[in-house]
């Protein structure tokens, strides 16, 4: 079929592997309006936008119809252009009418749709039964009132990211596209992501706001206002001003942040630089000791949520690393009072992100200290942009200014973290050294990069082989856990960003569609590299100094303190337990988890065994016994909860001696 | 003659050889219907009755050798008049049977051989009284092909099926044919699938032959959700075994090797009668391993549905296997090409499927005898509304409306049931996908193709008649309420388009329409019906299409006069105060809520109509009956 | 204790039908058996028995009308609103219940949670139309008295059943 022609409002196109009309009319540069076509999406043909007349078939839906030769398309038609705008007249007719107040407002498909369509006057009557939005998320809003179904969303978190935290719920007119039991999406097992909310083409899940809690520190004369800047945010916030994806705008944010009324600007970089130092030495020490290898990486919180939620028995091969944003956190919060004479509290520190989930981390109950958080605010690579608009910066004029010192610095191994593969290629560029002791001048491990999903890597270091996976999305993690864990793989190494092609995609970035972005900006960060003086973060001037000086040993004591962390296993869904039996007011919890596992390990009877002991002793009004489903310990089942203690491998017998121990053991 | 073959004889001469030793058969409908009257009360008073009557009886089908047996049947289609009990060989047909009439009736036929007059069924044109089935014109005048055994056979009972020379053709179809000349065949039979479509099964099956694939199924889409059709139902509770007998067949056809039979949430009776069908059938070795000795095998599958109309369509009903929420997904790629889990797979409706077994006995000519030449055969119709006789019925492709109406229905009836003579004023085919006929289709020959171009379709093969006191508008709106209610919500024209459509049919139903409206309707309507995902979306616009382009008088007495001709829409019927029966008993005033009456006590009141909300509770409210339409 | 014996037979109804996602409907449909409605609690053990995401198990229970994620009555009344029924007036039907039971605005069972009100399509009982199904009963050519006093018969019985209870 390749090389066959088919007319397309009359020019001849010819087929190449094209699946469907739609990527054909694309490619005859045709932009045919659609929501639920994505081509990394299945194919869903709900939203009705890309219908065609084809001649002898009538009006099909491009999106689903395989191209034929000699077909003959037309794709604006009279008949086809009175139900495009019936279509967007309709879902018009169902939508919150608060457009100019919108986050999407000016990015927002339907909008634009309207607008290109020509659309002056909604003929139907509106009929939206108005819900309230959720805001519960640290990361994503989600407004149904503004959602037109087409289902991209749903898709992305269940075939993308293998989560599935969001459904479509109900039928018909009632249809709504909500977290299991209707119930907010942070008490769900959302691991924040965004990419939902990246691939939402209007308002309905869009990123979560902290402007105004940023403008109020800027304001407040009493602050330090302080900011961190990751590195995708470079390559992609000029989209936002009429610049082509990739351009590096370093020097443009800085002076941006400036003159918003930002304290001090440093460069996430540089804390990467040091994620790099500590991860690898971390990692040459799993691998010598054949301690928990593979070892993951962990500057992703999406991942680490996901890792937490669904394979806690993998919890302990995670790098202990802290992301950089949360070492850039406690370092600046340690170091900056006492540098800057401020107080401790005083100190905001802002991390502009291209990442939802970022915002999510930094609220985690770790990375605080004494009810400080390390991290204030996140802003994403949007927000900011924002910022800068409201301010009424004109971006691409602004002359570059260069970030302060000393956590402005960085190396281009730091730089590359925005990219899929970029932390294996900084780990890989120390590693080579340190292993072999030598100086290379060399620094590229292009065997890493690339657009694939999962990719591997064979090295050679020192006369050591070692095996990497490159992974992003965490379907694609899935899938790579589950070939670890049944041992069709092995690998020393593993490095997963939840977003395909890494933080460049993440959901902060500038609304896209075209997948070319991605592959611009990921470009942009390569040629930032190459364009900065140094390539290695064992390089890092300054990251030297800041061992000598104030973190000691790399993998130290204080290292530990300020740049480690640890994980433990989290509930998918919260408040889903069961009760069996309840006692009276100031009763003793007793959970049972039934998670599958556990259940195979034997819950049932040992739930049974405990009932009957509660029974015989007559507590039953001391107790309130609960099924609970899963505490993801699921390795050691099964488990059981009693009181605040968490009990693993239980028996019947250790059952009834921890219920003694809680003082229950009367006649 | 194989061994197969031969057990199967076995079984039906066993099974004939039971029943003519019985002296009688007493047949009690067991149609869901006739149920609902209390047939079960009826069977169990035969059962004791012959059982106390000393007449030596035993009800036990398997005992059957010395006297009597009473069986359970499928519906007969005349629920109407049920339950209905027919006793065998006489052929004597009773109608209205209470367990209270069964002593009688034991006393008086079977004893006596005499009649019992009262419970045979008169004509109510000509007063004719009916002995038999076979003299009454709802029967008389129908062609029952695939409902022939419906309410002949007991349906639990498998025996019985064989001894009608049932599961021959699924033994000839593995052991004679090949897959291919079981799609040549038909193919060549012209048999059209009777779920909506009309798509030539040969040329469904023949595709899904092709493919190949280690893995295919086969289903049956007994889904059935048409609100009012129940000719299915009828089929799976009556004759179970002749639709897994065509499955059997159809899997051959592919060389699938399991099947499922999908059946409506509401027939609990039919899910169990196939239950125990297909159980009989694993046990007579016709479903299972190595079937008939070949190396080939079929295992069928229940599934129940869970309340989802648009699960008959055919992608939501592989997705509702599968697990998921039953919505539609884009064709291609085709369920014969792509279905279940990926595989091959064909589905049929209910009916397609049992009538395959009997196109293999007759074969293509002998059954391209009966109906048109594009439409071949015979189709069932739930026939309702303001008709005499209301049922289950079978006709040839090509019956006129006149023959269906005048004929088997028995004409026109009031709204009270009463019979009129020029009552007709259209029919509505194809339930909420088709659309309306008028008294210019009365002589249209019925089939797949000549309906379409008057804008109706089979669709499943309700048939609404309604009669001169009916409001084409509101028919439209009802339609529309369904399955705007049933859209599954996926694609926006179906699920956003419904929704405003039934919006626009209220406005003109209650007073607030403009002949803009009527113009956006028909732009939405035509929009949805293009555009839409699925043939639900697709076709959920003929009703109001198909009611404006033949009624469009009435819309237009709604719009521009605000007025229901047939008084039917509340909101536009003025409300009066009779003056002569008004009391001045002020009641109403005092009730209504909108503040529209008005009048001293002891006076006729008044009604404004610009206030007045039409609730209607006023005229509950008077005592005297006072209050009516202008 | 009766939770429990609940409890294990969804083990049971999930383990007959071989912990397959595939069969979910199923599971749904003997759940709803065993509870008469579907708890969310028990769903999200479904799902992650079956090992699928909670929120599918969600969307797949509202999807279908025949599946209720509320207790309903002890009763469930459905009446047809099939064509053939509504031809008959069986809205009228509907409405004499919701009088009957004293039904206000928007509810569907009665306070003692004796009753469910609903409408279905066909019964495939057109023949006697209008009809309703009270939990599996169908009831054909009804007329509002001859719901009031099916509803009657009901009440009493239960009264009946009661009064036994109480005195044994
Ligand atoms: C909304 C909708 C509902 C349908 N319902 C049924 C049904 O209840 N029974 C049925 O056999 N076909 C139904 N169909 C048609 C099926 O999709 C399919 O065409 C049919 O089962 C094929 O069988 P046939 O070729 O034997 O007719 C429905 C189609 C749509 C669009
Ligand atoms: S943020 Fe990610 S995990 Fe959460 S709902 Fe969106 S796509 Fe799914
Ligand atoms: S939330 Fe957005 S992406 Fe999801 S279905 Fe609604 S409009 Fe589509
Ligand atoms: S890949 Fe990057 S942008 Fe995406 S969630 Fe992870 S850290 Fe955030
Ligand atoms: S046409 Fe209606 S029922 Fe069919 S897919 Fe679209 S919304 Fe669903
Ligand atoms: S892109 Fe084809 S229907 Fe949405
Ligand atoms: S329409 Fe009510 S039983 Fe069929």
């Amino acid at each position: 079929m390749n090389g066959a022609l088919v007319f397309i409002d009359n020019k001849e196109i010819p087929i190449e592997n094209e699946q469907n009309l739609l990527e054909l009319i694309r490619k005859a540069r045709i932009d045919l309006p659609t929501f639920c076509y994505h081509s990394e999406l299945s194919i869903y043909g709900a939203c009705r936008l890309c219908m065609v007349h084809v001649e002898g078939m009538g009006l099909v839906p491009a999106c689903s119809t395989p191209p034929a030769p000699e077909m003959k398309v037309s794709t604006n038609t009279g008949e086809i252009r009175k139900m495009r705008k019936i279509i967007v007249e309709l879902l018009l007719a169902n939508h919150s009418q608060n457009c100019p107040t919108c986050q999407k407002s000016t990015t927002c498909q339907l909008q634009a749709l309207a607008k290109r369509l020509g659309i002056t006057k909604v003929r139907f009557k509106n009929q939206l039964k108005e819900m309230p939005a959720d805001e519960s998320s640290p990361s994503i809003v989600r407004d149904p009132n503004k959602c037109v179904l087409c289902g991209d969303c749903v898709r992305i978190c269940s075939e993308v990211q293998s989560v599935g935290a969001i459904d479509f719920a109900y039928r018909g007119a009632q249809t709504v596209v909500i977290p299991s039991f209707g119930k907010a999406l942070d008490q769900v097992e959302c691991v924040n992501c965004g990419q939902c909310a990246r691939i939402c083409p209007t308002g309905a899940l869009t990123p979560k706001s902290e402007v105004d809690e940023v403008w109020k520190a800027i304001h407040d004369p009493s602050k330090v206002v302080v900011a961190q800047v990751a590195p995708a945010v470079r390559v992609a916030i000029g989209e936002m001003f009429g610049l082509p994806p990739g351009t590096t705008t370093a020097g443009q944010i800085a002076a941006a942040l400036k003159a918003i009324g930002f304290d001090k600007i440093y460069d996430t970089s540089f804390t990467a630089d040091l994620t790099v130092l500590e991860e690898s030495n971390e990692f040459i020490k799993r691998v010598t000791a054949g301690d928990r290898i593979p070892q993951f990486t962990s500057c992703c919180p999406a991942w680490v949520k996901f890792v937490e939620q669904y394979y806690p028995e993998f919890l302990n091969h995670l790098s202990s690393c802290r992301s950089p944003q949360q070492m850039f956190g406690a370092l600046a919060k340690e170091m900056l009072a006492s540098e800057l004479k401020v107080n401790r509290e005083d100190i905001v520190v802002v991390s502009i992100m291209p990442c939802t989930a970022k915002k999510f981390e930094a609220k985690r109950p770790e990375f605080e200290s004494d009810g400080v958080r390390d991290v204030d605010q996140v802003l994403t690579t949007q927000e900011l942009g924002r910022m800068i608009e409201e301010a009424g910066l004109h971006f691409k004029e602004l002359g570059p200014e260069s970030f302060h010192m000393p956590f402005g610095f960085k190396t281009g191994a730091g730089v590359i973290f925005g990219n899929s593969g970029g932390v294996s290629e900084a780990v890989l560029r120390y590693v080579s050294e340190k292993l072999t002791g030598q100086k290379h001048d060399a620094y590229e491990f292009t065997s890493v990069r690339g657009e694939e999903g999962i990719r591997e890597a064979k090295l050679s270091v020192a006369g050591k082989e070692f095996t990497l996976a490159v992974v992003s999305g965490l379907g694609n993690a899935r899938k790579v856990l589950e070939n670890i864990q049944s041992g069709k793989v092995h690998y020393d190494l593993v490095e997963v960003m939840a977003c395909p092609g890494g933080c460049i995609g993440g959901a902060g970035q500038p609304v896209f569609s075209d997948p070319l972005v991605k592959r611009q900006r990921t470009k942009g960060l390569y040629e930032s590299d190459r364009m900065l003086e140094l390539h290695k973060s064992q390089d890092n001037p300054y990251i030297t100094e800041l061992y000598d000086t104030f973190l000691g040993d790399v993998g130290g004591h204080k290292a530990h303190e300020l740049l480690h962390t640890s994980y433990s296993s989290r509930k998918r869904i919260l408040d889903e337990d069961l009760d069996i039996s309840s006692g009276a007011e100031k009763s003793i919890d007793i959970s049972v988890c039934f998670g599958t596992s556990c259940f195979l390990k034997g819950s049932q009877k040992l739930l049974r065994d405990i009932l009957e002991h509660i029974n015989v002793k007559g507590l039953d009004d001391r107790v309130n016994v609960r099924a609970s489903f899963c505490f993801e310990k699921c390795d050691k089942g099964p488990t059981i909860k009693i009181g605040s203690r968490i009990i693993e491998g239980c028996t019947t017998e250790k059952a009834i001696e921890a219920i003694k121990r809680e003082g229950l053991n009367l006649p | 003659m194989n061994l197969m073959l031969t057990g199967l004889n076995k079984i039906g001469n066993d099974f004939i050889v039971r029943s003519n030793a019985a002296a009688h058969r007493i047949l009690v409908c067991a149609g869901t219907g006739c149920l609902v009257n209390g047939s079960l009360k009826v069977y169990e008073a035969f059962v004791k009755a012959i059982r106390d009557s000393g007449l030596n009886a035993i009800v036990e089908l398997k005992k059957e050798e010395e006297g009597i047996f009473v069986s359970r049947t499928g519906c007969q289609g005349f629920c109407q008049i049920g339950p209905l009990v027919t006793i065998l060989p006489e052929g004597i047909f009773y109608t209205g049977v209470k367990p209270l009439d069964v002593g009688e009736i034991v006393e008086k036929t079977i004893r006596n051989g005499d009649v019992v007059e009262r419970l045979l069924y008169v004509e109510p044109d000509s007063q004719a009284v009916c002995r038999t089935k076979e003299e009454i014109p709802f029967y008389r005048r129908q062609h029952r092909f695939v409902l022939a055994n419906c309410g002949t056979i007991d349906p639990e009972d498998i025996n019985e099926y064989i001894a009608a020379g049932g599961y021959k053709e699924a033994v000839r179809a593995y052991l004679e044919m090949t897959p291919e000349e079981i799609c040549e065949l038909i193919f060549a039979s012209g048999l059209r699938g009777r779920g909506g479509g009309g798509f030539p099964a040969g040329r469904k099956w023949d595709i899904a032959r092709r493919e190949v694939n280690e893995k295919k199924y086969v289903i049956c889409n007994g889904d059935e959700g048409d609100p009012g059709a129940f000719m299915d139902m009828g089929i799976m509770e009556g004759n179970p075994h002749s639709v897994i007998e065509g499955m059997i067949v159809a899997a051959r056809a592919i060389e699938a090797d399991e099947g499922y039979i999908y059946v409506r949430a509401e027939y609990p009776l039919a899910v169990k009668r196939l239950r125990k069908a297909i159980d009989d059938a694993y046990r007579v070795g016709l479903l299972g391993k190595n079937l008939f000795g070949s190396n080939h095998s079929f295992n069928l599958n229940i599934m129940e549905g869970a309340g989802a109309f648009v699960c008959g369509e055919e992608t939501a009903l592989i997705a509702s296997i599968e697990g998921k929420r039953g919505m539609p997904s884009p064709k291609p790629p085709f369920p014969s090409v792509s279905g279940l889990w990926g595989k091959p797979t064909i589905i049929n409706n209910v009916e397609t499927l049992s009538q395959v077994p009997l196109v293999l006995k007759v074969g293509p000519d002998g059954y391209r005898k009966v109906g048109t030449k594009d439409s071949p055969g015979t189709k069932t119709f739930a026939l309702t509304g303001h008709v005499a006789n209301s049922g289950l019925i079978e006709m040839p492709f090509g019956a006129t409306l006149r023959e269906i109406i005048y004929g088997v229905a028995g004409g026109m009836t009031s709204d009270t049931g009463k019979a009129v003579n020029d009552g007709f004023k259209a029919v509505q085919i194809g339930g909420p996908s088709g659309g309306c006929l008028t008294r210019d289709h009365l002589d249209l020959p019925i089939d797949f193709d000549s309906l379409k171009t008057v804008g109706a379709m089979v669709g499943s093969g309700g048939l609404v008649v309604m009669n001169k006191n009916t409001c084409m508008v509101s028919v439209a709106r009802f339609f529309m309420q369904f399955t705007q209610h049933e859209s599954c919500g996926k694609c926006v024209l179906c699920r956003e388009g419904t929704k405003q459509m039934l919006s626009l049919l209220d406005d003109i139903i209650e007073g607030r329409a403009t002949m803009e409206t009527l113009d956006l309707l028909k732009d939405l309507a035509g929009a949805v019906q293009k555009g839409s995902l699925c043939g639900l979306g697709k076709t959920a616009p003929n009703p109001v299409l198909s009611t404006m382009k033949h009624f469009r008088d009435e819309y237009i007495a709604h719009v521009s006069d605000k007025r229901c001709p047939t008084g039917k829409c509340k909101a536009l019927v003025k409300l009066i105060v009779d003056e002569e029966l008004c009391k001045g008993c002020t009641l109403c005033a005092a009730k209504c809520p909108a503040g529209a009456i008005s009048g001293e006590k002891g006076k006729p009141h008044r009604i404004d109509d610009k206030t007045c909300r039409k609730c209607y509770i006023c005229v509950e409210a008077c005592k005297f009956k006072a209050i009516k339409g202008e | 204790m009766e939770t429990i014996r609940k409890f294990e037979r969804v083990f049971e109804i999930i383990d007959q039908n071989q912990r397959s996602a595939a069969r979910l409907i199923p599971i749904l449909q003997a759940v709803q058996a065993e509870y008469r409605y579907l708890p969310e609690e028990i769903l999200a053990f479904v799902a992650t028995s079956l090992g699928i995401s909670p929120a599918s198990v969600f969307g797949v229970a509202t999807f279908y009308s025949l599946f209720t994620l509320k207790p309903k009555g002890k009763y469930l009344i459905r009446v047809c609103n099939g064509t053939a029924c509504h031809v008959k007036g069986s809205m009228g039907l509907y409405g004499a219940i919701v009088k009957k039971l004293e039904l206000k605005d928007g509810e569907d069972s009665t306070s003692d949670m004796l009753f469910t009100v609903e409408t279905v399509n066909c019964l495939g009982a057109c023949g006697l139309s209008p009809a309703m199904v009270v939990n599996d009963e169908v009831y054909g050519q009804l007329t509002p008295q001859r719901v009031s006093d099916i509803i009657d018969e009901i009440v009493l019985r239960e009264a009946h059943n009661e009064s036994d209870a109480h005195g044994a």
